[in-house]
C-alpha cells in the first residue's frame, strides 16, 4: 500500500511538471505542447456521474424512469428484490438499464409479471435479472446496463454504460 | 453476466467513404446492406460524415444514421487496413433497412487480424503431414489431390470418387461457385455418387411440386402484403425468414397494406390478413401473429407430428365438396385427361422415382379423399378448426370474389413424413383454388439459404439418386471431395456416419504418417494402398476447419461473399451482386477458382499418366477471376443469363431484379415478378398436374417402431440466433454466450419427473445414437414433445435421427423419438443465462 501511495505521488508530481513547467530543455519545449494537443480525447469516454435517485424511493419490481447520460437517453432504475450480478445497494438488487431497444430504437416496456423488457417494434425481449441478456430478439447487443454506485446517503449514481446506446456513435454526445 | 462489448463509441465514416452493394449472405431472404470502407487513419466528424447527418444529436428510431458495434470491423482491402461498416439499406425493397440478429453481425464476423475476429478462418491449404495439418502452397496441395484422385478414377472408375457439394447461394456459394464445382464434376467428370450439403443424396427437396409443373419459388414477397389469408406450414418465419416476415407479412396483419391492396387489386373487398399456422409447436411466430392480427384472425393448427398429409387431404376434400375451387383455371391450365393409377398404388407409385400419382383435379379428389372426422382423429385436431382452415383458405369473399391465399412451407414438411405426397397434397390446394401465378397467392418454399444454382445437367445421377451416406458407411468410395458440407453437424444417422468416417479416414492418415520422408510417389502409393484396404482419402474445401474437416487429409481454404464478387438469388428469385469489399484471408480463393485449380492439376497429372483424352476433358478452366466463371456459367447457361453481367447487376444495387431475366431496357435488366402469370406451367404441355396422394401413416422405415419405444418426440429446427450462420457464429461471442449448447425445449412437468432443472445438460438417446442439449423449460411445450436446436457443433441433433428416408432419399429429421436423462447440472457457461419465455408480451 505504501508503495502504491508513492506511485500516486510521483504521478501527481509528474503531471504538475508536465502541465505547468516547460523547463526540461529546448527540444522538449517544442515537442511537449504538440503532444498535449494530440491528447485531446482519452482512450475511453469520460462519463458524467449523475444522480438517478435514492434507494428509499425504489420499490421492488417497480421501474423508476430516469435518463442517462443525458436527457435524450431514457432508462430505468429497477429494484429486483433479489441479488443479481451487477446489482448495487445494500441488497445488491438495484440495476439500471436504457429503455431504448438496441435493435431499432423503439421504447421498451416493462412486464412486471416475468420481469422482462419488451419491444413493440419487432418483439425482442431482455432480462434485467440476467444482465439485460436478450431472451429472444433481433438486437445484436444485450441491453446496455448502467454502471451504478450507491453513496452513504443512499443516493444512486450512474457512472457509465456497458454497451453502445442506440442512435448515437458516442454514448456521451 | 450477459456478454457485453464495453464499447462506448465508434468511428464515424467520413464523407467519401467507399460504398459497396452487399446482400446478406446468410439466409434465403437476402436483405440489402451496404459496406462502407475508409482508410484506417481517417475519420468523419459529428458534423461532416458519410451519412450527411448531425451525429452530435440522438438519432431517432429506425435511423439510417447509426450502426451497431456488431456492424464494425477493421479488415484488409487490397492489402491495406481499412475501417469497415456493414449496415442495412433502407432502400432495399426486401428489408427496408431492417437488420436481423444475423445480418446485423456481418461486420464483426469478418476475418480480421487487427481485431482478432474469425480467427477460425482457413488461411492456407493444409496437408496432413508429420501427424498433423501443415500449411503449404496451392501447388503442393492441389498436386496431391490430383494425383490421388486421378489414380483412383483411372484404376477404379469415377464412381469411386464421392462428392459432397453445396448447391446454394450466399456465403461461399453463389452462381460462380456452383458453376465451378458443377463443371468439374458434371462436365469434366460424370460423378454419380454425389450429395448436397444438407441431405444424403443429389436430389430436390421438393420433387413433387416440380413434377406437378409448379416451381417452388413462384411468387413475390409482395404477395404476403396482398393475400387475404397466409398459410404457414412447417415454418417459423419470424425466426427464419425474419425480415420477410417483419417487412411483408406484418403490414398485412396490421392492416397497413390495405391501401396497396385496394390500389393493386380493385373491385373486391379487402381486410387485414388472416393467418393459418400448421405446426405441432407453438412458436414465436404464432405469438407475433396473434399480437399483430388479433387471436381471432390466427388459427394455429397444432397437429400431431407428421400428420400434415391427412390434414391437407381433408382440407382439399372439403374445399372440393363445397365447390370453392377455380373451375375456369382448372379447365384451362391443368391436366384434364389423367392416366389410371399404377397397379400397386397407393402402396407404391409407378416406380420408386415417382412415388406419387400425377393426375387431374378429379383424380386427386378421388385419390386424396379424407373426411374431416377421419383427419381429426389422425391429426388430433378439432374438426371445427379443420373446417375453419378450409374456409379461411378457400371460402369466397363477399360478392363471390375468389380468396387470395398464399401458402408458404418449409422443413416441417420437407424434412418430415412422406415428403413427396405431402408436398403434392399441399400444392393440390393451391392449384384447386387458383392461387398460383396471381397477386396475393403462391405456393412456395420459404427456403433456407439463398439460391445460386447453375450447373451442367445432373441427369446422369439418376432418380432416385444414390444414398451417398450409406455408400460411405458401407465402405464404398475411395476418395471423398467435400465442398463446404459438414455432415458431422447436419446429416442424419450421424452417430454411425461419424464412427465409420473417422475409422476410414484414420486408415489413410496412418498410411500417410508411415510414408513420412518418402517421395511424392511413395506417398501416393501409400494412400492408394490404404484406400484399397478400405480407407478413404478426404479433401475438404471450406472457409473454416469444420467438424468433418477434422477427418480430412487435404484442406483447401475458400473465400466467401464480400471477399469475392458473388451473385445469388433470394426467395422471390431476386438476384443481386455482393461486391468484393475486402481481401480473403491469407491464400484463400473463391471456390470456382479452386475447382479450376483442381481441374488444371487433373489435366496435367492425367497427361503424365498417359491419358491424353481423359486429360482433355479437364480443359476450359482458364478463369482468372470469379467474373470469368460467372460469364462461363450463368451468363452462358442460365435461363435469361445472357442479359446479366456484373456491370448491370452493380448498377441495379441491392434491389437487383427477379429471375428469370427477360431482357434489358434503358440499361436495366427486366425481371419476372411472379411465375406462371399466363397459366403456362413447367410441364411438357404447360398444364399443371394434381397429385393423387393418399395418407399412409409414418412412411420412413423405423419411425413407427421408434415412436412406440421412446418417450419423447425430438422435434427439431433452427432458432433466430442460429440460422444459416452457425459456421461463423461458433466463433462469435454474442451468439456463443446465449446458446453455449443447443437448447431443448421441454414441458416443465416432464422436467420435474426426470429431475431436470433449467439449464441442466441432458442426454438425448435412442436406438441409433445419442447427443446432448441444455434443458429450456417451456410451458407451451406439450407433454412428451420437445424441440431441439438443430445442427449445433455442441450437440448435433442428427446423431439421434435414424437412417430412414423416403423413396427419393429425402431424410426425415422431424419424426424422431428418444429418451432423455440428465447428464450434469448446468455447466459454468450456462449458469448466467436467462430461461424466460421467448414470447413477446405487450
Amino acid at each position: 500500500m505504501k508503495r502504491c501511495r508513492q506511485m500516486v505521488d510521483i504521478g501527481r508530481r509528474q503531471f504538475l511538471k508536465g502541465a505547468g513547467v516547460a523547463a526540461a530543455g529546448a527540444a522538449a519545449a517544442t515537442v511537449i505542447p504538440r503532444e498535449a494537443k494530440a491528447r485531446a480525447g482519452g482512450a475511453r469516454l469520460d462519463y458524467p456521474a449523475k444522480k438517478l435517485g435514492n434507494i428509499r424511493n425504489l420499490k421492488v419490481n417497480q421501474p423508476r424512469e430516469v435518463s442517462y447520460p443525458d436527457a435524450d437517453a431514457p432508462g430505468v432504475l429497477l429494484k429486483l428484490g433479489k441479488r443479481v450480478e451487477g446489482g448495487v445497494g445494500p441488497d445488491g438488487d438495484i440495476v439500471g438499464f436504457t429503455t431504448v431497444c438496441p435493435h431499432k430504437g423503439f421504447p421498451l416496456s416493462y412486464n412486471a409479471k416475468d420481469r422482462t423488457f419488451n419491444c413493440p417494434g419487432h418483439y425482442s425481449r431482455f432480462d434485467p435479472e440476467a444482465g439485460g441478456q436478450q431472451v429472444w430478439g433481433h438486437a445484436t447487443q444485450n441491453l446496455p446496463q448502467y454502471v451504478l454506485r450507491v453513496d452513504k446517503k443512499g443516493d444512486i449514481w450512474a457512472e457509465g454504460v456497458d454497451e453502445l446506446l442506440y442512435g448515437r456513435l458516442s454514448n456521451v454526445l | 453476466m450477459a456478454y457485453k462489448r464495453q464499447i462506448d463509441r465508434l468511428p464515424i465514416p467520413p464523407k467519401g467513404a467507399k460504398r459497396f452493394n452487399v446482400t446478406c449472405h446468410y439466409c434465403i431472404v437476402g436483405c440489402g446492406y451496404h459496406a462502407y470502407t475508409w482508410p484506417v487513419n481517417k475519420q468523419g466528424s459529428a458534423k461532416s460524415n458519410a451519412f450527411g447527418a448531425d451525429l452530435s444529436r440522438q438519432q431517432e428510431a429506425e435511423t439510417a444514421n447509426w450502426y451497431s458495434p456488431s456492424m464494425y470491423n477493421i479488415v484488409k482491402q487490397n492489402g491495406e487496413d481499412v475501417h469497415l461498416v456493414i449496415k442495412p439499406d433502407k432502400n432495399c425493397v426486401v428489408n427496408s433497412g431492417l437488420d436481423s440478429v444475423r445480418g446485423g453481425r456481418m461486420g464483426e464476423n469478418r476475418f480480421s487480424v487487427v481485431t482478432q475476429t474469425q480467427q477460425q478462418r482457413l488461411t492456407d491449404p493444409l496437408v496432413w503431414r508429420y501427424g498433423s495439418w501443415q500449411a503449404t502452397s496451392w501447388d503442393d496441395a492441389l498436386d496431391l489431390v490430383a494425383r490421388v484422385t486421378a489414380k483412383i478414377i483411372v484404376d477404379k472408375g469415377e464412381d469411386e470418387l464421392i462428392v459432397s457439394m453445396f448447391d446454394h447461394g450466399g456465403s461461399a456459394g453463389g452462381y460462380e461457385n456452383t458453376w465451378g464445382t458443377g463443371k468439374l464434376y458434371f462436365e469434366s467428370m460424370k460423378i454419380k455418387n454425389c450429395r448436397i450439403h444438407n441431405r444424403p443424396a443429389y436430389n430436390s427437396e421438393v420433387h413433387a411440386t416440380r413434377d406437378m409443373g409448379v416451381g417452388e419459388l413462384n411468387n413475390a414477397y409482395e404477395d404476403a402484403e396482398l393475400a387475404d389469408t397466409i398459410v404457414a406450414v412447417g415454418t417459423n418465419p419470424l425466426e427464419t425468414q425474419t425480415n420477410y416476415f417483419l417487412n411483408h407479412w406484418v403490414p398485412n396483419m396490421r392492416g397497413t397494406s390495405i391501401a396497396k391492396k385496394k390500389k393493386l387489386l380493385p373491385g373486391e373487398p379487402h381486410a387485414p390478413a388472416k393467418v393459418v399456422i400448421i405446426d405441432p409447436r407453438r412458436t414465436v411466430t404464432v405469438n407475433a401473429c396473434q399480437v399483430e392480427a388479433g387471436k381471432e384472425n390466427v388459427l394455429h393448427l397444432a397437429l400431431e407430428s407428421g400428420t400434415d398429409l391427412a390434414l391437407f387431404n381433408a382440407i382439399f376434400t372439403y374445399i372440393a365438396e363445397k365447390g370453392w375451387v377455380d373451375k375456369d383455371f382448372i379447365e384451362k391450365h391443368t391436366l384434364r385427361k389423367a392416366a389410371a393409377r399404377p397397379p400397386l398404388y397407393p402402396s407404391r407409385g409407378v416406380s420408386d422415382a415417382n412415388p406419387g400419382h400425377l393426375t387431374s383435379f378429379e383424380g386427386a379428389v378421388e385419390g386424396c379423399k379424407m373426411s374431416i372426422e377421419e383427419a381429426a382423429k389422425i391429426t388430433g385436431l378439432d374438426p371445427k378448426d379443420i373446417i375453419k382452415a378450409a374456409e379461411w383458405i378457400a371460402k369466397p369473399k363477399a360478392g363471390g370474389k375468389r380468396r387470395r391465399t398464399m401458402i408458404g412451407y418449409e422443413k416441417g414438411i420437407i424434412w418430415g413424413n412422406d415428403n413427396y405426397r405431402t408436398n403434392g397434397a399441399l400444392v393440390n390446394i393451391a392449384l384447386a383454388t387458383g392461387n398460383i401465378g396471381r397477386p396475393g397467392g403462391g405456393c412456395v418454399r420459404l427456403g433456407g439459404h439463398q439460391e445460386g444454382y447453375v450447373r451442367p445437367s445432373d441427369a446422369h445421377v439418376g432418380r432416385p439418386a444414390p444414398y451417398v451416406d450409406q455408400l460411405l458407411i458401407s465402405g464404398k468410395g475411395g476418395v471423398h471431395h467435400v465442398w463446404a458440407c459438414d455432415h458431422y453437424k447436419t446429416t442424419l444417422n450421424a452417430t454411425k456416419f461419424k464412427q465409420v468416417y473417422n475409422k476410414r479416414t484414420n486408415m489413410v492418415k496412418e498410411a500417410m504418417d508411415a510414408a513420412a520422408g518418402g517421395t511424392r510417389q511413395d506417398l501416393v502409393n501409400a494412400i492408394v494402398a490404404a484406400i484399397n484396404a478400405g480407407g478413404l482419402f478426404a479433401v475438404h474445401v471450406d472457409i473454416i476447419h469444420s467438424k468433418i474437416g477434422q477427418a480430412a487429409h487435404v484442406i483447401l481454404p475458400a473465400a466467401e461473399a464480400g471477399e469475392m464478387n458473388l451473385t445469388s438469388m433470394n426467395g422471390e428469385r431476386r438476384m443481386r451482386l455482393t461486391e468484393r469489399y475486402m481481401d480473403p484471408p491469407g491464400q484463400a480463393r473463391p471456390d470456382c477458382l479452386i475447382a479450376a485449380g483442381i481441374a488444371q492439376n487433373m489435366e496435367r497429372v492425367l497427361r503424365e499418366m498417359g491419358k491424353p483424352k481423359y486429360a482433355d476433358l479437364f480443359k476450359g478452366y482458364d478463369w482468372t477471376t470469379e467474373e470469368d466463371a460467372f460469364m462461363d456459367g450463368y451468363h452462358k447457361h442460365a435461363h435469361g443469363g445472357k442479359h446479366v453481367t456484373y456491370d448491370r447487376l452493380r448498377a441495379m444495387g441491392t434491389n437487383g431484379f427477379q429471375e428469370p431475366a427477360q431482357g434489358v431496357k434503358d440499361g436495366k435488366i427486366v425481371g419476372t415478378e411472379r411465375l406462371y402469370t399466363d397459366g403456362t406451367f413447367s410441364t411438357e404441355n404447360g398444364r399443371a398436374k394434381f397429385m393423387d396422394a393418399p395418407w399412409r401413416g409414418l412412411q420412413a422405415p423405423g419411425k413407427q417402431a421408434q415412436r412406440a419405444r421412446f418417450d419423447f418426440l425430438i422435434n427439431n429446427g433452427r432458432s433466430n440466433l442460429n440460422w444459416q450462420n452457425w459456421f461463423l457464429d461458433q466463433d462469435n461471442d454474442f451468439v456463443s454466450d446465449r446458446w453455449p449448447y443447443p437448447f431443448i425445449e421441454m414441458n416443465p412437468g416432464d422436467m420435474r419427473k426426470l429431475g431436470i432443472k433449467a439449464g441442466d445438460l441432458v442426454e438425448v438417446y435412442n436406438d441409433v445414437g445419442a447427443t446432448q442439449a441444455m434443458a429450456y423449460p417451456t410451458p407451451t411445450a406439450r407433454k412428451g414433445e420437445t424441440f431441439m436446436l438443430f445442427a449445433s457443433p455442441q450437440g448435433p441433433q442428427g446423431n439421434v435421427v435414424n437412417a430412414g428416408v423416403n423413396e427419393l432419399v429425402l431424410p426425415n429429421y422431424k419424426q424422431t423419438w428418444a429418451n432423455i436423462r440428465k447428464l450434469a447440472d448446468a455447466p459454468g457457461s450456462v449458469r448466467h443465462l436467462s430461461f424466460k419465455s421467448k414470447e413477446y408480451t405487450a
